[in-house]
């Protein structure tokens, strides 16, 4: 139950994502130490663990950022160290920070992104309206980006991923910094567009309840390596018996990580701290 | 927990056919200059958005050559032949306006870096190399821009300037080129030092001194014995030249110029390229 590894998963299709003993480290600090995942196609994933875990190291590996050797990472079978355009041309990214463009409109911001995915000039423009719609954003679409409310750039960068039709959907924590509104708001257009699409979620994030709702099987991170996957049913139901009364993926996380809670637990040096309050104090 | 379980949230019967049809990518050749138009357009958007930069950054050359310009040619200081010494100066001031632009261009990358748009940028399927070239492109698109603007200033002021089309392409190619290589060598800067403040200490280090060893104020053969070989190497000689070759008709070898320009923005491109991964690597 500690690793993904650990399981055998019949499923006979390609997994989506599928990554075996992934290791980065920056310098002597080893920020992913040996995960294992496998991403069921048309899921939603949640890597879920404190700042600094190794949530972000982890998917800027799987992005392509970051060198990783062969064999570590497959996105619908391709590895990224070997065919880096073609794990590309299948993924949609959201980063942590507020990525969209403030000096441009939101039509243009994803019109670019349509531009730069290749997306038919025939169908440009219908497919950008169609994933501003679906993030409930082209009433707005022709203000610039520097108006929208944070919760609206995040909904904004979703439509920027969604336009090029990824099979799978990075988000690395899409609600940080946003207020309870806005963080129902964004999960509801991630839902929606699932949905409409099926298309595979991969998100990280440190809030236990958007794991516990809205992911289908989960991954806890604590100091770069995963202590126990399922969905969030099977995860509370592999607590001892003491300890399952009530218990919530707080509990599971306390419980597999040696006793620290999500709050105790902030890994990450002053930068992870740093980059996650500047993007919160932007969403503001 | 052996088995990964179906999706709690099945996707709808009816998939939507506009957000799920993926459609081909492009490979090749073409892929370096359709990025480079994306990009390009992102900020001729930007610019028609906020046109601010463009009337604050025509005052310095106007300063250049209505005060310096004008004053120079009165007192005869600067031996420049037959030629003016504001028609000598103008194609400098283009030069150098282009310059002033793009040597800051490190400093865009690592706030794009900082707010996640390159972040964002490099998981598309845009090869490192486009992306350097395109945003190198793009810093050409601002300088022809204001290089247009200084050409009416110093149309204004009576500098007696060609008006042919072809030298005035041949002008707008060059400070794309000198432009494209500035903005590389600042965004190798940035690859390197991964920091803005770093970078605008060094931008301020390197700008004048690559403006003063220039042929942009002075002919070469009036600076010091050390200076000339200096002058000699630095890519801004040779973006004044060229510019002064095809604006007011100065001897100079054209082919040179534009070669050295071209060969110095490609190997900027590869370097910067190279660079660039270090930026997102965190």
């Amino acid at each position: 139950m500690t690793t993904e590894s650990a399981e055998t998963t019949e499923t006979a299709e390609i997994p989506a994502l599928e990554v075996t003993g992934l290791v980065y480290a920056y310098k002597q600090n080893r920020a992913v130490d040996g995960i294992d995942l496998r991403v069921a196609p048309g899921s939603v994933y949640g890597l879920l663990g404190p700042n600094g875990a190794g949530k972000t190291t982890a998917i800027r590996a799987i992005t392509t950022l970051l060198p990783i050797p062969a064999g570590m990472v497959r996105v619908f079978g391709r590895d990224p160290a070997r065919d880096q355009m073609g794990v590309r041309r299948s993924l949609g990214y959201v980063p942590q920070q507020l990525s969209a463009d403030q000096g441009l409109t939101g039509r243009e911001n994803v019109t670019n992104f349509a531009r730069l995915f290749d997306v038919p000039r025939s169908v440009r423009a219908a497919k950008v309206e169609r994933a501003l719609d679906a993030v409930g954003l082209l009433d707005v679409a022709d203000r610039m980006a520097s108006a929208y409310s944070g919760g609206m750039v995040r909904r904004l960068e979703l439509a920027q991923a969604l336009v090029s039709s990824p099979r799978l959907l990075i988000l690395d924590e899409p609600t940080i910094g946003l207020d309870p509104i806005a963080r129902d708001s964004v999960w509801k257009h991630i839902a929606e567009v699932r949905a409409a699409t099926g298309m595979t979620v991969l998100v990280t994030t440190h809030y236990m309840d958007e794991a516990e709702e809205h992911c289908d099987r989960i991954s806890l991170m604590h100091q770069g390596r995963i202590q126990a996957v399922g969905s969030p049913e099977e995860l509370i139901a592999s607590l001892p018996d003491s300890r399952r009364d009530a218990a919530s993926l707080e509990d599971v996380f306390r419980y597999y990580s040696g006793g620290a809670g999500l709050d105790e637990a902030v890994e990450g040096g002053m930068r992870d701290v740093r980059s996650t309050r500047a993007t919160a104090n932007r969403v503001r | 927990m052996s088995v990964v379980p179906a999706p709690r949230r099945t996707a709808s019967a009816e998939a939507d056919a506009l957000l799920t049809t993926a459609h081909p990518v492009r490979t090749g050749w073409s892929v370096l200059p359709a990025r480079m138009v994306a990009l390009c357009i992102v900020e001729l958007q930007k610019i028609r958005h906020d046109r601010s930069e463009i009337y604050s950054r025509a005052i310095q050359p106007l300063l250049w050559l209505a005060v310096y310009g004008e004053t120079f040619t009165k007192i005869h200081a600067i031996p420049t032949g037959n030629t003016p010494y504001l028609d000598y100066l103008a194609p400098g001031i283009i030069a150098q306006s282009a310059m002033f632009i793009a040597i800051f261009y490190g400093i865009q990358i690592i706030w794009e870096r900082d707010a996640g748009v390159l972040t964002k940028l490099m998981v598309t399927p845009t090869p490192r190399a486009a992306l350097v070239a395109a945003k190198a492109f793009a810093s050409g698109a601002k300088a022809v821009i204001q290089a247009v603007v200084v050409l009416i200033m110093a149309a204004l002021l009576g500098v007696g300037m060609t008006w042919n089309p072809l030298k005035l392409l041949g002008v707008l190619l060059i400070v794309v080129l000198g432009s494209g290589f500035f903005a590389c060598l600042s965004m190798s800067i940035a690859g390197i030092v991964l920091t803005r403040d770093r970078l605008m200490g060094i931008g301020q280090a390197i700008t004048m001194p690559l403006f003063f060893t220039s042929s942009a104020l002075y002919p070469i053969s009036v600076m010091p014995g050390w200076l000339q070989p200096i002058s000699r190497i630095n890519p801004l000689t040779y973006e004044v030249n060229g510019l002064r070759a095809l604006l007011i008709g100065s001897a100079t070898n054209l082919p040179l110029d534009l070669g050295v320009l071209a060969g110095s923005a490609v190997l900027a491109v590869a370097v910067a390229s190279m660079l660039m991964p270090r930026l997102v690597k965190g």
